[in-house]
């Protein structure tokens, strides 16, 4: 958070109308637009653009937890890594984790270990990879936004969706989803990701300097927005659920099964998968 | 901190005192341990404490050094924070390089002292755009029985309140650190329903959630944090903002007159 005194005066973030630089008022998002199953090898996967954020969320699993040592006998592990690529910033990042990466990474993989029925997969591993291609705030927001999505195209079991959004103070106004030079610029910013459906929250940061009853006005904020982009979540994973559909009517009949198939293969009873299709 | 084994029997003496508003070591909900500080304690560093809450015990020293300053704030003073969780601390600890855990300690103290404006970082400037004083704050936990969030964060504080710029290294004379807020965290477990703050480290180990708040003087929020597997909802979040405020005017004074 950069301090208020060194923005240049011309420089305003919200005008006496309540006009955010990008044309916003205090209460609106960015257009954010979904798309689910954008991967191919990835057992779910989903695409986000929120505003100039443009990110990519996929998920694999549950899949035996590597390293063994990890391996929880009674549970899955929610393993996530958010990743930021080298040209997504006007300078370029140093690839690879870093501290911020690192501590994102953890809240992202607590935020949904509440959500996945983890009791159905012991000693496995849901991997979650979030890869920011472009950012310009707000994009662990987006990337958890996505990856809620992928893990649905994954058909991992969950009791809800997860969805994410971020307000903050921009030149002394409580304001939803600030984009760069707001964050850099303004006073605070305090993202949340939230259950829709039980109003749990499972993240929540802040940084910055809000009083308590401006921080109760921006979470009153994030949480009408999450409304919002919970729809966007579920149409994404309708459309791509209807296209599947299509796919399967059109698709040629399925070969004529041979009358004699050969007997399986003898298997080792260690070597069987774990978990069956989902 | 990972793979950590706690008993069943643990789990549900902890769960069953929590839901009868008791807590393992006769505390109240909102009661933290008790909190001792010693400034000073390293000679050789230019700011230190050693803090003890409860028996979880943690080294803070602040080294002070001449560096360059960022490019985008070529006339303050550079604030970086590092936490070590060493084997010696905790039969769970291993050495290496900084876990998740470690890395995430680091970042919430560091979040807490960096937005509350602790530091008068302008008036850590020798050379704009050249050089600039730099403090190194090295979290070093020495035995850990839960909620280093605190603990280093009262240590953190405590040592920069009685840090030194070496400023005759450069010819000057030496000066306080220009200390400007009091920022205090105050860190709340949920177990079960129950909320209680400063958990020790049986509670900790099966809380379902952790939320780490951060109030200045005006009590103000400055920081947070929420952690663990577990949710809030927003009325405990409100709940925890209170608790904060209140529990960090008494620390607050503890540490200003520690």
């Amino acid at each position: 958070m950069g301090d208020v005194e060194h923005i240049p005066k011309e420089l305003k973030l919200i005008d006496e109308s309540g006009v955010r630089l990008d044309g916003r008022r205090y209460d609106e998002l960015r257009p954010i637009r979904i798309e689910a199953g954008v991967l191919k090898k990835a057992d779910g996967s989903a695409y986000i653009e929120w505003g100039n954020n443009k990110v990519l969320a996929a998920v694999y699993g549950p899949r035996e937890a590597h390293p063994r040592h990890l391996q929880d006998p009674a549970k899955a592990l929610v393993q996530c890594r958010y990743n930021m690529a080298p040209f997504s910033v006007t300078e370029r990042k140093r690839p690879g984790p870093d501290r911020r990466s690192v501590e994102i990474s953890k809240v992202i993989s607590e935020a949904f270990a509440s959500v996945v029925f983890v009791e159905q997969f012991p000693r496995t591993s849901v991997d979650i990879f979030i890869e920011v291609l472009q950012a310009d705030a707000g994009t662990r927001c987006a990337g958890l936004t996505a990856a809620s999505v992928a893990l649905a195209d994954a058909g991992i079991p969950m009791r809800d969706l997860v969805t994410s959004c971020a307000s903050g103070k921009i030149g002394g106004v409580v304001a939803l989803d600030l984009n760069k030079d707001e964050d850099n610029f303004g006073e605070a910013d305090c993202p949340m990701a939230i259950v829709p459906r039980t109003g749990e929250i499972v993240l929540l940061q802040m940084d910055g300097h809000l009083t308590v009853d401006e921080f109760e006005r921006a979470m009153d904020l994030s949480i009408v927005a999450t409304k919002g982009i919970y729809e966007l979540q579920r149409d994404a994973l309708r459309r791509r659920y209807s296209a599947m559909a299509e796919q399967a009517m059109e698709a040629p009949p399925p070969p004529p099964i041979p009358s004699e198939l050969p007997p399986p293969p003898d298997m080792p009873e260690d070597e069987l998968p774990e978990v069956d299709d989902l | 901190m990972t793979a950590e084994v706690i008993s069943e029997l643990m789990r549900e003496h902890i769960n069953r005192l929590a839901a009868s508003g008791k807590r393992s070591d006769g505390r109240v909900f909102d009661e933290p341990r008790s909190l001792t500080v010693h400034k000073n304690y390293i000679k050789t560093a230019e700011g230190s404490a050693r803090v003890q809450l409860g028996n979880t015990d943690v080294l803070v020293g602040v080294k002070i050094d001449v560096g360059e300053p960022y490019a985008d704030t070529p006339n303050q003073g550079v604030l970086t924070t590092s936490a070590e969780l060493i084997p010696m601390a905790s039969p769970n600890f291993e050495s290496g390089p900084p876990s998740p855990t470690a890395i995430e300690l680091a970042r919430v103290v560091d979040r807490g002292i960096r937005e509350t404006k602790t530091v008068n970082t302008e008036k850590l400037c020798i050379t704009p755009k050249e050089k600039v004083w730099i403090m190194f704050i090295d979290i070093h936990a020495l035995d850990y029985d839960g909620n280093l969030f605190d603990a280093a964060s009262y240590g953190a504080l405590s040592a920069l309140s009685c840090a030194i710029v070496p400023a005759s290294k450069i010819g000057k004379a030496d000066y306080p650190l220009p200390l400007e807020h009091w920022p205090i965290s105050v860190t709340s477990a949920k177990i079960g329903s129950s909320i209680v703050v400063d958990p020790n480290l049986d509670e900790e180990r099966i809380a379902d959630a952790r939320l780490t708040v951060t109030t200045d003087e005006n009590g103000d929020v400055r920081a947070m944090q929420k952690g663990l597997k577990g949710s809030f909802n927003l009325e405990e979040v409100r709940g925890a903002i209170r608790t904060s405020q209140r529990v960090g005017r008494t620390l607050r004074e503890v540490i200003q007159q520690g």
